[in-house]
Protein backbone atom coordinates (compact mmCIF):
# COMPACT_ATOMS: atom_id res chain seq x y z
CA UNK A 1 0.00 0.00 0.00
CA UNK A 2 1.46 3.41 -0.36
CA UNK A 3 -0.38 6.35 0.07
CA UNK A 4 -0.20 9.65 -2.08
CA UNK A 5 -0.86 12.84 0.47
CA UNK A 6 -1.81 16.41 -1.34
CA UNK A 7 -0.03 19.13 0.28
CA UNK A 8 -1.59 22.28 1.29
CA UNK A 9 0.72 25.31 0.76
CA UNK A 10 0.52 28.98 -0.69
CA UNK A 11 3.60 28.09 -2.94
CA UNK A 12 5.67 29.24 -0.02
CA UNK A 13 4.77 27.66 3.25
CA UNK A 14 3.41 24.58 3.96
CA UNK A 15 0.08 24.44 5.66
CA UNK A 16 -0.12 22.76 9.15
CA UNK A 17 -3.76 20.90 8.52
CA UNK A 18 -0.71 18.63 6.17
CA UNK A 19 1.09 16.69 9.14
CA UNK A 20 -2.84 16.27 10.62
CA UNK A 21 -3.27 14.42 6.81
CA UNK A 22 0.06 12.84 7.46
CA UNK A 23 -0.94 11.81 10.66
CA UNK A 24 -4.16 10.03 9.15
CA UNK A 25 -1.93 8.59 6.29
CA UNK A 26 0.32 6.92 8.43
CA UNK A 27 -2.84 5.51 10.54
CA UNK A 28 -3.83 3.72 7.26
CA UNK A 29 0.09 2.27 7.24
CA UNK A 30 2.10 1.86 3.63
CA UNK A 31 4.46 4.19 2.24
CA UNK A 32 3.70 7.65 2.31
CA UNK A 33 4.01 10.36 -0.96
CA UNK A 34 3.43 13.44 -0.73
CA UNK A 35 2.45 15.97 -3.51
CA UNK A 36 3.67 19.32 -3.95
CA UNK A 37 1.77 20.72 -6.99
CA UNK A 38 2.61 24.89 -7.45
CA UNK A 39 4.55 27.31 -9.02
CA UNK A 40 8.17 27.95 -7.37
CA UNK A 41 7.24 25.71 -4.67
CA UNK A 42 10.68 25.00 -3.64
CA UNK A 43 10.61 25.19 -0.08
CA UNK A 44 7.34 23.82 0.41
CA UNK A 45 8.82 20.54 -1.19
CA UNK A 46 11.58 20.61 1.62
CA UNK A 47 9.37 21.31 4.57
CA UNK A 48 7.50 18.11 3.16
CA UNK A 49 10.88 16.30 2.73
CA UNK A 50 11.52 16.66 6.48
CA UNK A 51 8.14 15.54 8.31
CA UNK A 52 8.49 12.46 9.93
CA UNK A 53 7.33 9.10 8.13
CA UNK A 54 7.21 10.58 4.34
CA UNK A 55 9.18 8.55 2.26
CA UNK A 56 9.05 10.59 -0.75
CA UNK A 57 8.09 13.83 -2.30
CA UNK A 58 6.92 14.84 -6.07
CA UNK A 59 7.05 18.07 -6.95
CA UNK A 60 4.78 19.14 -9.96
CA UNK A 61 6.12 22.78 -10.63
CA UNK A 62 3.97 24.58 -13.54
CA UNK A 63 2.44 27.93 -13.73
CA UNK A 64 -1.15 25.88 -14.46
CA UNK A 65 -0.93 24.82 -10.82
CA UNK A 66 0.37 28.30 -9.06
CA UNK A 67 -3.12 28.96 -7.73
CA UNK A 68 -4.18 25.41 -6.86
CA UNK A 69 -6.88 25.55 -10.02
CA UNK A 70 -8.98 22.49 -9.85
CA UNK A 71 -9.56 22.25 -13.33
CA UNK A 72 -5.57 21.78 -13.79
CA UNK A 73 -4.31 20.40 -10.69
CA UNK A 74 -7.12 17.43 -10.21
CA UNK A 75 -5.70 15.81 -13.61
CA UNK A 76 -2.71 15.97 -12.01
CA UNK A 77 -3.66 14.18 -9.28
CA UNK A 78 -5.68 12.01 -10.52
CA UNK A 79 -2.86 10.65 -13.03
CA UNK A 80 -0.61 10.10 -10.73
CA UNK A 81 -3.10 8.95 -8.07
CA UNK A 82 -4.04 6.15 -10.10
CA UNK A 83 -1.19 4.08 -9.30
CA UNK A 84 -2.15 4.22 -5.33
CA UNK A 85 -4.18 3.14 -2.62
CA UNK A 86 -5.09 5.71 -1.13
CA UNK A 87 -5.42 9.56 -1.81
CA UNK A 88 -5.57 11.55 1.31
CA UNK A 89 -5.96 15.54 1.00
CA UNK A 90 -6.81 18.24 4.00
CA UNK A 91 -10.78 18.95 4.11
CA UNK A 92 -9.81 22.80 3.93
CA UNK A 93 -11.15 24.60 1.06
CA UNK A 94 -8.45 23.57 -1.42
CA UNK A 95 -8.93 20.13 -0.18
CA UNK A 96 -12.75 19.69 -0.64
CA UNK A 97 -12.60 21.94 -4.13
CA UNK A 98 -9.95 19.76 -5.36
CA UNK A 99 -10.80 16.25 -4.19
CA UNK A 100 -14.09 15.12 -5.58
CA UNK A 101 -13.15 16.28 -8.68
CA UNK A 102 -10.27 13.54 -8.53
CA UNK A 103 -12.14 11.03 -6.91
CA UNK A 104 -15.22 11.45 -10.50
CA UNK A 105 -12.00 11.33 -12.64
CA UNK A 106 -10.72 8.25 -10.99
CA UNK A 107 -14.72 7.14 -11.28
CA UNK A 108 -14.90 6.41 -7.38
CA UNK A 109 -16.92 7.51 -4.33
CA UNK A 110 -15.12 10.36 -1.95
CA UNK A 111 -15.08 9.88 1.74
CA UNK A 112 -15.42 13.69 3.45
CA UNK A 113 -14.05 14.85 6.76
CA UNK A 114 -12.33 11.85 8.03
CA UNK A 115 -12.43 11.91 11.82
CA UNK A 116 -10.80 8.35 12.53
CA UNK A 117 -8.97 5.86 10.70
CA UNK A 118 -10.96 1.91 11.89
CA UNK A 119 -9.10 0.31 9.45
CA UNK A 120 -7.25 0.54 5.64
CA UNK A 121 -10.63 0.53 4.04
CA UNK A 122 -13.22 1.49 7.06
CA UNK A 123 -13.47 5.19 8.33
CA UNK A 124 -15.56 7.55 10.37
CA UNK A 125 -17.04 10.61 9.83
CA UNK A 126 -19.64 13.09 11.21
CA UNK A 127 -23.26 13.60 8.96
CA UNK A 128 -26.08 15.85 10.21
CA UNK A 129 -23.70 18.43 11.48
CA UNK A 130 -21.86 16.21 13.60
CA UNK A 131 -25.15 15.02 15.49
CA UNK A 132 -24.65 11.24 13.84
CA UNK A 133 -21.04 9.65 13.16
CA UNK A 134 -20.97 7.44 10.30
CA UNK A 135 -18.83 4.59 9.74
CA UNK A 136 -17.87 3.79 6.01
CA UNK A 137 -16.03 0.74 4.08
CA UNK A 138 -14.93 1.99 0.32
CA UNK A 139 -14.00 -0.74 -1.76
CA UNK A 140 -13.03 1.56 -4.37
CA UNK A 141 -9.27 0.54 -5.89
CA UNK A 142 -7.97 4.03 -5.19
CA UNK A 143 -9.40 5.23 -1.59
CA UNK A 144 -9.98 9.37 -1.70
CA UNK A 145 -10.29 10.52 1.15
CA UNK A 146 -10.58 14.42 3.11
CA UNK A 147 -9.06 14.34 6.81
CA UNK A 148 -10.81 17.02 8.72
CA UNK A 149 -7.32 18.09 10.58
CA UNK A 150 -8.77 18.41 14.34
CA UNK A 151 -9.54 14.45 14.04
CA UNK A 152 -6.00 13.81 14.13
CA UNK A 153 -2.62 14.87 16.26
CA UNK A 154 -0.44 16.34 13.97
CA UNK A 155 3.16 14.15 12.84
CA UNK A 156 6.61 15.90 13.36
CA UNK A 157 7.50 18.71 11.02
CA UNK A 158 11.22 17.66 11.38
CA UNK A 159 12.85 14.22 11.82
CA UNK A 160 12.11 12.85 8.20
CA UNK A 161 14.24 12.87 4.88
CA UNK A 162 12.42 12.00 1.82
CA UNK A 163 13.78 12.52 -1.61
CA UNK A 164 12.32 14.88 -3.77
CA UNK A 165 11.44 13.86 -6.92
CA UNK A 166 10.13 16.00 -10.22
CA UNK A 167 6.71 15.64 -12.11
CA UNK A 168 6.85 16.87 -15.15
CA UNK A 169 3.26 16.28 -15.80
CA UNK A 170 1.77 19.66 -17.19
CA UNK A 171 -2.09 19.72 -17.37
CA UNK A 172 -4.16 23.26 -18.46
CA UNK A 173 -7.39 22.41 -19.29
CA UNK A 174 -7.76 26.29 -20.34
CA UNK A 175 -11.27 26.22 -18.37
CA UNK A 176 -10.55 28.73 -15.90
CA UNK A 177 -7.85 31.15 -14.59
CA UNK A 178 -6.87 32.89 -11.53
CA UNK A 179 -8.10 36.92 -11.17
CA UNK A 180 -7.31 38.24 -8.16
CA UNK A 181 -7.68 36.77 -3.97
CA UNK A 182 -8.21 39.26 -1.41
CA UNK A 183 -6.32 37.59 2.55
CA UNK A 184 -7.60 38.82 5.57
CA UNK A 185 -4.31 40.08 7.51
CA UNK A 186 -3.85 39.05 10.82
CA UNK A 187 -1.45 38.95 13.40
CA UNK A 188 -2.96 36.23 15.76
CA UNK A 189 -2.77 32.50 15.53
CA UNK A 190 -4.57 30.91 12.37
CA UNK A 191 -8.13 29.58 13.73
CA UNK A 192 -7.43 25.89 12.36
CA UNK A 193 -4.60 25.41 14.49
CA UNK A 194 -4.61 27.58 17.90
CA UNK A 195 -4.47 26.43 21.52
CA UNK A 196 -7.22 28.60 22.43
CA UNK A 197 -9.88 30.17 20.77
CA UNK A 198 -12.46 33.50 21.95
CA UNK A 199 -15.45 33.33 19.78
CA UNK A 200 -18.13 36.45 19.44
CA UNK A 201 -21.61 35.80 18.74
CA UNK A 202 -24.65 38.24 17.68
CA UNK A 203 -24.81 39.48 21.41
CA UNK A 204 -21.88 40.95 20.57
CA UNK A 205 -24.23 43.54 19.14
CA UNK A 206 -21.65 45.55 16.52
CA UNK A 207 -18.27 45.41 15.26
CA UNK A 208 -16.51 47.47 17.07
CA UNK A 209 -16.88 45.17 20.74
CA UNK A 210 -15.16 42.44 18.86
CA UNK A 211 -12.41 44.95 20.64
CA UNK A 212 -12.99 43.40 23.72
CA UNK A 213 -12.49 39.89 22.64
CA UNK A 214 -9.38 40.87 20.42
CA UNK A 215 -7.60 42.34 23.80
CA UNK A 216 -8.80 39.10 25.99
CA UNK A 217 -7.25 36.75 22.92
CA UNK A 218 -3.96 38.55 22.56
CA UNK A 219 -3.78 38.09 26.15
CA UNK A 220 -4.58 34.49 25.79
CA UNK A 221 -2.64 34.27 22.54
CA UNK A 222 -5.29 33.06 21.18
CA UNK A 223 -7.59 33.01 18.06
CA UNK A 224 -10.79 35.21 17.37
CA UNK A 225 -14.13 33.55 15.50
CA UNK A 226 -17.54 34.09 15.27
CA UNK A 227 -21.40 32.81 15.10
CA UNK A 228 -22.64 33.16 11.77
CA UNK A 229 -25.23 35.31 13.30
CA UNK A 230 -21.97 37.63 13.52
CA UNK A 231 -20.57 37.19 10.03
CA UNK A 232 -24.32 38.03 8.40
CA UNK A 233 -24.46 41.13 10.45
CA UNK A 234 -20.98 42.34 9.05
CA UNK A 235 -19.39 42.85 12.55
CA UNK A 236 -16.56 40.54 11.62
CA UNK A 237 -15.27 39.03 7.73
CA UNK A 238 -16.70 35.49 6.67
CA UNK A 239 -13.40 33.61 7.33
CA UNK A 240 -13.77 33.60 10.89
CA UNK A 241 -16.69 31.73 10.52
CA UNK A 242 -16.94 28.64 13.13
CA UNK A 243 -19.36 25.81 12.11
CA UNK A 244 -20.72 23.15 10.19
CA UNK A 245 -20.33 25.89 6.82
CA UNK A 246 -17.22 27.72 8.35
CA UNK A 247 -14.26 26.26 10.29
CA UNK A 248 -14.12 23.15 12.26
CA UNK A 249 -11.94 23.81 15.29
CA UNK A 250 -11.14 21.43 18.77
CA UNK A 251 -8.84 23.87 20.96
CA UNK A 252 -8.09 22.96 24.12
CA UNK A 253 -9.91 25.92 25.87
CA UNK A 254 -12.98 27.38 23.53
CA UNK A 255 -14.51 30.68 24.51
CA UNK A 256 -18.15 31.24 23.05
CA UNK A 257 -19.15 34.94 24.25
CA UNK A 258 -22.76 36.06 23.62
CA UNK A 259 -23.33 32.58 21.32
CA UNK A 260 -26.11 31.17 21.69
CA UNK A 261 -25.31 27.55 20.46
CA UNK A 262 -27.44 26.64 17.49
CA UNK A 263 -27.05 22.94 15.97
CA UNK A 264 -24.78 24.39 12.91
CA UNK A 265 -22.54 26.38 15.50
CA UNK A 266 -22.01 23.18 17.78
CA UNK A 267 -20.81 21.44 14.67
CA UNK A 268 -17.91 23.22 14.39
CA UNK A 269 -16.75 23.58 18.20
CA UNK A 270 -17.89 20.94 20.18
CA UNK A 271 -15.23 18.43 19.93
CA UNK A 272 -12.69 21.04 22.15
CA UNK A 273 -11.31 20.12 24.97
CA UNK A 274 -12.72 22.54 27.60
CA UNK A 275 -15.90 24.76 26.58
CA UNK A 276 -16.67 27.94 28.33
CA UNK A 277 -20.01 30.00 27.49
CA UNK A 278 -20.56 33.75 28.48
CA UNK A 279 -24.00 34.75 27.99
CA UNK A 280 -26.74 36.61 29.77
CA UNK A 281 -29.51 34.29 28.63
CA UNK A 282 -29.17 30.94 31.55
CA UNK A 283 -31.74 29.11 29.03
CA UNK A 284 -28.92 29.50 25.99
CA UNK A 285 -28.09 25.84 24.68
CA UNK A 286 -24.23 26.68 24.83
CA UNK A 287 -24.53 25.87 28.17
CA UNK A 288 -25.81 22.29 27.73
CA UNK A 289 -22.02 21.98 26.08
CA UNK A 290 -20.03 24.49 28.08
CA UNK A 291 -17.78 22.62 30.80
CA UNK A 292 -17.89 26.15 32.69
CA UNK A 293 -20.50 28.42 32.48
CA UNK A 294 -20.71 32.27 33.33
CA UNK A 295 -24.21 33.96 33.61
CA UNK A 296 -23.39 37.38 33.08
CA UNK A 297 -23.49 40.38 31.22
CA UNK A 298 -20.55 39.94 28.41
CA UNK A 299 -19.77 43.35 28.54
CA UNK A 300 -18.32 43.38 32.16
CA UNK A 301 -17.41 40.18 32.02
CA UNK A 302 -15.20 40.16 29.19
CA UNK A 303 -12.82 43.12 30.20
CA UNK A 304 -12.81 41.40 33.82
CA UNK A 305 -11.57 38.16 32.92
CA UNK A 306 -9.06 40.22 30.49
CA UNK A 307 -7.80 41.88 33.43
CA UNK A 308 -7.63 38.42 35.90
CA UNK A 309 -5.94 36.34 33.09
CA UNK B 1 -29.13 31.50 -21.46
CA UNK B 2 -30.57 28.50 -19.81
CA UNK B 3 -29.69 28.02 -16.19
CA UNK B 4 -29.94 24.12 -14.68
CA UNK B 5 -29.91 24.41 -10.97
CA UNK B 6 -29.65 21.05 -8.42
CA UNK B 7 -31.81 20.83 -5.54
CA UNK B 8 -31.64 18.38 -2.55
CA UNK B 9 -34.97 17.51 -0.10
CA UNK B 10 -33.20 17.07 3.47
CA UNK B 11 -34.10 17.07 6.77
CA UNK B 12 -34.63 20.70 8.05
CA UNK B 13 -31.75 22.14 9.46
CA UNK B 14 -33.94 23.59 12.64
CA UNK B 15 -34.53 19.42 13.34
CA UNK B 16 -32.12 17.73 16.01
CA UNK B 17 -31.69 14.45 14.11
CA UNK B 18 -31.43 11.29 16.09
CA UNK B 19 -29.59 8.37 15.46
CA UNK B 20 -31.85 5.02 14.95
CA UNK B 21 -31.60 2.37 18.33
CA UNK B 22 -30.12 -0.16 15.03
CA UNK B 23 -27.70 2.19 14.26
CA UNK B 24 -28.68 1.82 10.85
CA UNK B 25 -29.03 5.40 9.99
CA UNK B 26 -31.49 8.67 11.48
CA UNK B 27 -34.95 8.07 11.91
CA UNK B 28 -36.51 10.35 9.06
CA UNK B 29 -39.81 9.39 10.06
CA UNK B 30 -42.69 12.00 10.78
CA UNK B 31 -39.58 14.74 10.52
CA UNK B 32 -39.85 17.68 8.97
CA UNK B 33 -38.06 18.10 5.48
CA UNK B 34 -37.19 21.32 3.36
CA UNK B 35 -35.03 22.32 0.89
CA UNK B 36 -31.61 22.04 1.57
CA UNK B 37 -30.36 25.99 2.21
CA UNK B 38 -27.51 25.95 0.13
CA UNK B 39 -30.14 24.92 -2.93
CA UNK B 40 -32.06 28.05 -1.84
CA UNK B 41 -29.73 30.26 -2.38
CA UNK B 42 -28.82 28.62 -5.78
CA UNK B 43 -32.12 29.15 -6.62
CA UNK B 44 -32.52 32.76 -5.62
CA UNK B 45 -29.33 33.28 -7.76
CA UNK B 46 -30.71 31.37 -10.49
CA UNK B 47 -33.29 33.93 -10.11
CA UNK B 48 -31.63 36.88 -10.22
CA UNK B 49 -30.06 35.83 -13.23
CA UNK B 50 -33.23 36.24 -14.63
CA UNK B 51 -34.21 39.45 -13.88
CA UNK B 52 -30.86 40.64 -14.72
CA UNK B 53 -31.96 39.46 -18.46
CA UNK B 54 -28.64 37.37 -18.10
CA UNK B 55 -30.80 34.30 -17.75
CA UNK B 56 -33.76 33.14 -20.28
CA UNK B 57 -34.82 29.54 -18.63
CA UNK B 58 -34.50 27.99 -15.32
CA UNK B 59 -34.48 24.83 -15.01
CA UNK B 60 -34.62 22.77 -11.85
CA UNK B 61 -33.52 19.33 -11.04
CA UNK B 62 -33.94 16.90 -8.17
CA UNK B 63 -32.92 13.43 -7.57
CA UNK B 64 -34.59 11.60 -4.71
CA UNK B 65 -38.07 10.27 -4.24
CA UNK B 66 -41.45 11.02 -5.29
CA UNK B 67 -41.64 13.63 -2.35
CA UNK B 68 -38.93 15.74 -3.88
CA UNK B 69 -41.66 17.51 -5.96
CA UNK B 70 -42.49 18.95 -3.29
CA UNK B 71 -39.12 20.87 -2.84
CA UNK B 72 -39.25 21.01 -7.05
CA UNK B 73 -42.36 22.84 -6.49
CA UNK B 74 -41.09 25.09 -3.49
CA UNK B 75 -38.17 26.28 -6.57
CA UNK B 76 -41.18 26.37 -8.96
CA UNK B 77 -42.71 29.24 -6.66
CA UNK B 78 -39.73 31.08 -6.48
CA UNK B 79 -39.09 31.50 -9.69
CA UNK B 80 -38.14 28.55 -12.09
CA UNK B 81 -39.81 27.65 -15.43
CA UNK B 82 -39.33 23.98 -15.12
CA UNK B 83 -38.59 20.82 -13.41
CA UNK B 84 -37.01 17.53 -13.73
CA UNK B 85 -37.49 14.86 -10.96
CA UNK B 86 -34.55 11.94 -11.25
CA UNK B 87 -36.90 9.51 -9.65
CA UNK B 88 -34.78 7.19 -7.40
CA UNK B 89 -36.41 5.52 -3.91
CA UNK B 90 -32.32 4.39 -2.89
CA UNK B 91 -29.54 6.85 -0.89
CA UNK B 92 -27.44 8.11 -3.41
CA UNK B 93 -23.73 8.90 -3.23
CA UNK B 94 -22.08 11.80 -4.72
CA UNK B 95 -21.14 10.50 -7.59
CA UNK B 96 -24.17 8.39 -8.76
CA UNK B 97 -25.92 11.72 -8.10
CA UNK B 98 -23.45 13.84 -10.57
CA UNK B 99 -23.68 10.72 -12.82
CA UNK B 100 -27.55 11.36 -13.26
CA UNK B 101 -26.98 14.97 -13.31
CA UNK B 102 -24.35 14.94 -16.03
CA UNK B 103 -26.93 12.89 -18.02
CA UNK B 104 -29.53 15.68 -17.24
CA UNK B 105 -26.72 18.58 -18.77
CA UNK B 106 -26.13 16.64 -21.45
CA UNK B 107 -29.90 16.74 -22.67
CA UNK B 108 -30.54 20.15 -21.21
CA UNK B 109 -27.19 22.24 -22.06
CA UNK B 110 -27.60 24.79 -19.73
CA UNK B 111 -24.80 27.39 -19.95
CA UNK B 112 -24.64 27.45 -16.00
CA UNK B 113 -25.17 25.18 -13.65
CA UNK B 114 -25.56 26.09 -10.07
CA UNK B 115 -25.91 24.23 -6.92
CA UNK B 116 -25.40 24.44 -2.92
CA UNK B 117 -21.59 23.64 -1.48
CA UNK B 118 -23.24 20.87 0.42
CA UNK B 119 -25.96 19.31 1.76
CA UNK B 120 -26.77 19.32 5.21
CA UNK B 121 -27.77 16.26 5.56
CA UNK B 122 -24.13 14.44 4.05
CA UNK B 123 -22.04 17.12 4.96
CA UNK B 124 -20.15 15.40 2.03
CA UNK B 125 -19.23 18.33 -0.42
CA UNK B 126 -19.10 16.97 -3.05
CA UNK B 127 -21.40 16.68 -6.15
CA UNK B 128 -20.63 20.01 -7.74
CA UNK B 129 -17.23 19.41 -7.95
CA UNK B 130 -17.84 15.64 -9.63
CA UNK B 131 -19.99 16.95 -11.47
CA UNK B 132 -17.88 19.26 -13.36
CA UNK B 133 -15.17 16.71 -13.85
CA UNK B 134 -17.22 14.45 -15.64
CA UNK B 135 -18.68 17.18 -17.88
CA UNK B 136 -15.29 18.57 -18.39
CA UNK B 137 -16.60 22.00 -17.40
CA UNK B 138 -14.98 24.83 -15.05
CA UNK B 139 -15.56 25.12 -11.47
CA UNK B 140 -16.45 27.89 -9.32
CA UNK B 141 -17.36 26.33 -5.87
CA UNK B 142 -18.27 28.04 -2.60
CA UNK B 143 -19.54 31.06 -4.52
CA UNK B 144 -20.28 34.86 -2.60
CA UNK B 145 -20.53 36.44 -6.03
CA UNK B 146 -21.63 35.50 -9.82
CA UNK B 147 -20.77 37.81 -12.68
CA UNK B 148 -21.43 36.53 -16.30
CA UNK B 149 -19.72 38.42 -18.77
CA UNK B 150 -20.05 37.69 -21.92
CA UNK B 151 -18.41 33.67 -22.64
CA UNK B 152 -16.98 34.17 -18.80
CA UNK B 153 -18.30 34.08 -15.35
CA UNK B 154 -16.15 35.83 -12.80
CA UNK B 155 -16.45 33.92 -9.72
CA UNK B 156 -15.57 35.43 -6.08
CA UNK B 157 -15.03 32.20 -3.76
CA UNK B 158 -15.13 31.93 0.08
CA UNK B 159 -11.65 30.68 1.00
CA UNK B 160 -9.66 29.45 4.16
CA UNK B 161 -7.76 32.92 4.19
CA UNK B 162 -10.19 35.40 3.00
CA UNK B 163 -11.87 35.39 -0.62
CA UNK B 164 -10.35 34.21 -3.89
CA UNK B 165 -11.78 35.49 -7.79
CA UNK B 166 -11.99 33.13 -11.20
CA UNK B 167 -12.78 33.40 -14.05
CA UNK B 168 -14.86 30.56 -15.86
CA UNK B 169 -15.36 29.72 -19.09
CA UNK B 170 -19.49 29.28 -19.94
CA UNK B 171 -20.59 26.63 -19.35
CA UNK B 172 -19.45 26.44 -16.05
CA UNK B 173 -20.70 24.79 -12.67
CA UNK B 174 -21.19 27.42 -9.53
CA UNK B 175 -22.01 25.69 -6.12
CA UNK B 176 -23.29 28.77 -3.35
CA UNK B 177 -22.15 29.67 -0.30
CA UNK B 178 -24.03 31.15 2.61
CA UNK B 179 -23.40 34.33 1.87
CA UNK B 180 -24.08 34.74 -2.12
CA UNK B 181 -27.46 35.87 -1.77
CA UNK B 182 -30.50 36.06 0.71
CA UNK B 183 -33.12 33.92 -0.78
CA UNK B 184 -36.46 35.11 -0.80
CA UNK B 185 -40.16 34.41 -0.04
CA UNK B 186 -42.76 32.39 -2.51
CA UNK B 187 -45.73 34.09 -2.74
CA UNK B 188 -49.24 32.39 -2.18
CA UNK B 189 -50.08 33.33 -5.74
CA UNK B 190 -47.06 32.11 -7.45
CA UNK B 191 -47.24 28.24 -4.85
CA UNK B 192 -50.72 28.33 -6.72
CA UNK B 193 -48.75 29.33 -10.37
CA UNK B 194 -46.15 26.95 -9.55
CA UNK B 195 -48.84 24.08 -9.70
CA UNK B 196 -49.28 24.54 -13.22
CA UNK B 197 -45.72 24.53 -14.31
CA UNK B 198 -44.09 21.50 -16.17
CA UNK B 199 -42.38 18.82 -14.22
CA UNK B 200 -41.18 16.21 -15.62
CA UNK B 201 -40.43 12.69 -14.16
CA UNK B 202 -36.86 10.24 -15.36
CA UNK B 203 -35.45 7.40 -13.66
CA UNK B 204 -31.62 6.35 -13.87
CA UNK B 205 -32.67 3.85 -16.17
CA UNK B 206 -33.91 5.95 -18.82
CA UNK B 207 -31.17 8.34 -18.18
CA UNK B 208 -28.97 5.33 -18.65
CA UNK B 209 -26.82 5.91 -15.73
CA UNK B 210 -25.58 3.13 -13.07
CA UNK B 211 -25.79 4.72 -9.74
CA UNK B 212 -23.29 1.59 -8.10
CA UNK B 213 -21.48 2.65 -5.11
CA UNK B 214 -18.10 2.21 -3.79
CA UNK B 215 -19.38 3.80 -0.69
CA UNK B 216 -20.78 1.44 1.62
CA UNK B 217 -22.38 2.79 5.34
CA UNK B 218 -21.64 0.32 8.21
CA UNK B 219 -23.29 2.09 11.18
CA UNK B 220 -24.24 5.10 12.16
CA UNK B 221 -23.53 5.99 16.00
CA UNK B 222 -24.81 9.26 18.12
CA UNK B 223 -21.57 11.08 19.03
CA UNK B 224 -19.95 10.67 22.02
CA UNK B 225 -21.80 12.91 24.83
CA UNK B 226 -19.62 15.70 26.63
CA UNK B 227 -20.08 15.33 30.56
CA UNK B 228 -22.54 18.09 32.08
CA UNK B 229 -20.59 20.61 32.49
CA UNK B 230 -21.05 23.79 35.97
CA UNK B 231 -21.40 27.09 36.14
CA UNK B 232 -19.53 29.21 37.98
CA UNK B 233 -20.53 32.72 40.03
CA UNK B 234 -17.98 35.07 38.74
CA UNK B 235 -15.09 35.74 36.42
CA UNK B 236 -12.72 35.25 39.54
CA UNK B 237 -14.37 31.36 39.44
CA UNK B 238 -13.89 30.86 36.11
CA UNK B 239 -9.98 31.86 36.03
CA UNK B 240 -9.58 29.66 39.29
CA UNK B 241 -10.94 26.33 37.76
CA UNK B 242 -9.43 27.62 34.22
CA UNK B 243 -6.17 27.58 35.56
CA UNK B 244 -6.08 24.92 38.53
CA UNK B 245 -8.84 22.66 37.67
CA UNK B 246 -8.61 22.74 33.85
CA UNK B 247 -5.43 23.76 33.39
CA UNK B 248 -5.82 24.86 30.07
CA UNK B 249 -4.56 29.34 30.79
Amino acid sequence: MTILVIAEHDNKVLAPATLNTVAAAAKIGGDIHVLVAGQGAGAVAEAAAKIAGVAKVLVADNAAYAHQLPENVAPLVAELGAGYSHILAAATSNGKNILPRVAAQLDVDQISEIISVESADTFKRPIYAGNAIATVQSTAAVKVITVRATGFDPVAAEGGSAAVEAVAAAHDAGKSSFVGEELAKSDRPELTAAKIVVSGGRGMQNGDNFKHLYALADKLGAAVGASRAAVDAGFVPNDMQVGQTGKIVAPQLYIAVGISGAIQHLAGMKDSKVIVAINKDEEAPIFQVADYGLVADLFEAVPELEKLV
Amino acid sequence: MKVLVAVKRVVDYNVKVRVKADNSGVDLANVKMSMNPFCEIAVEEAVRLKEKGVATEIVVVSIGPSTAQEQLRTALALGADRAILVESAEDLTSLAVAKLLKAVVDKEQPSLVILGKQAIDSDNNQTGQMLAALSGYGQGTFASKVEVSGDNVAVTREIDGGAQTVSLKLPAIITTDLRLNEPRYASLPNIMKAKKKPLEVLTPDALGVSTASTNKTLKVEAPAARSAGIKVKSVAELVEKLKNEAKVI
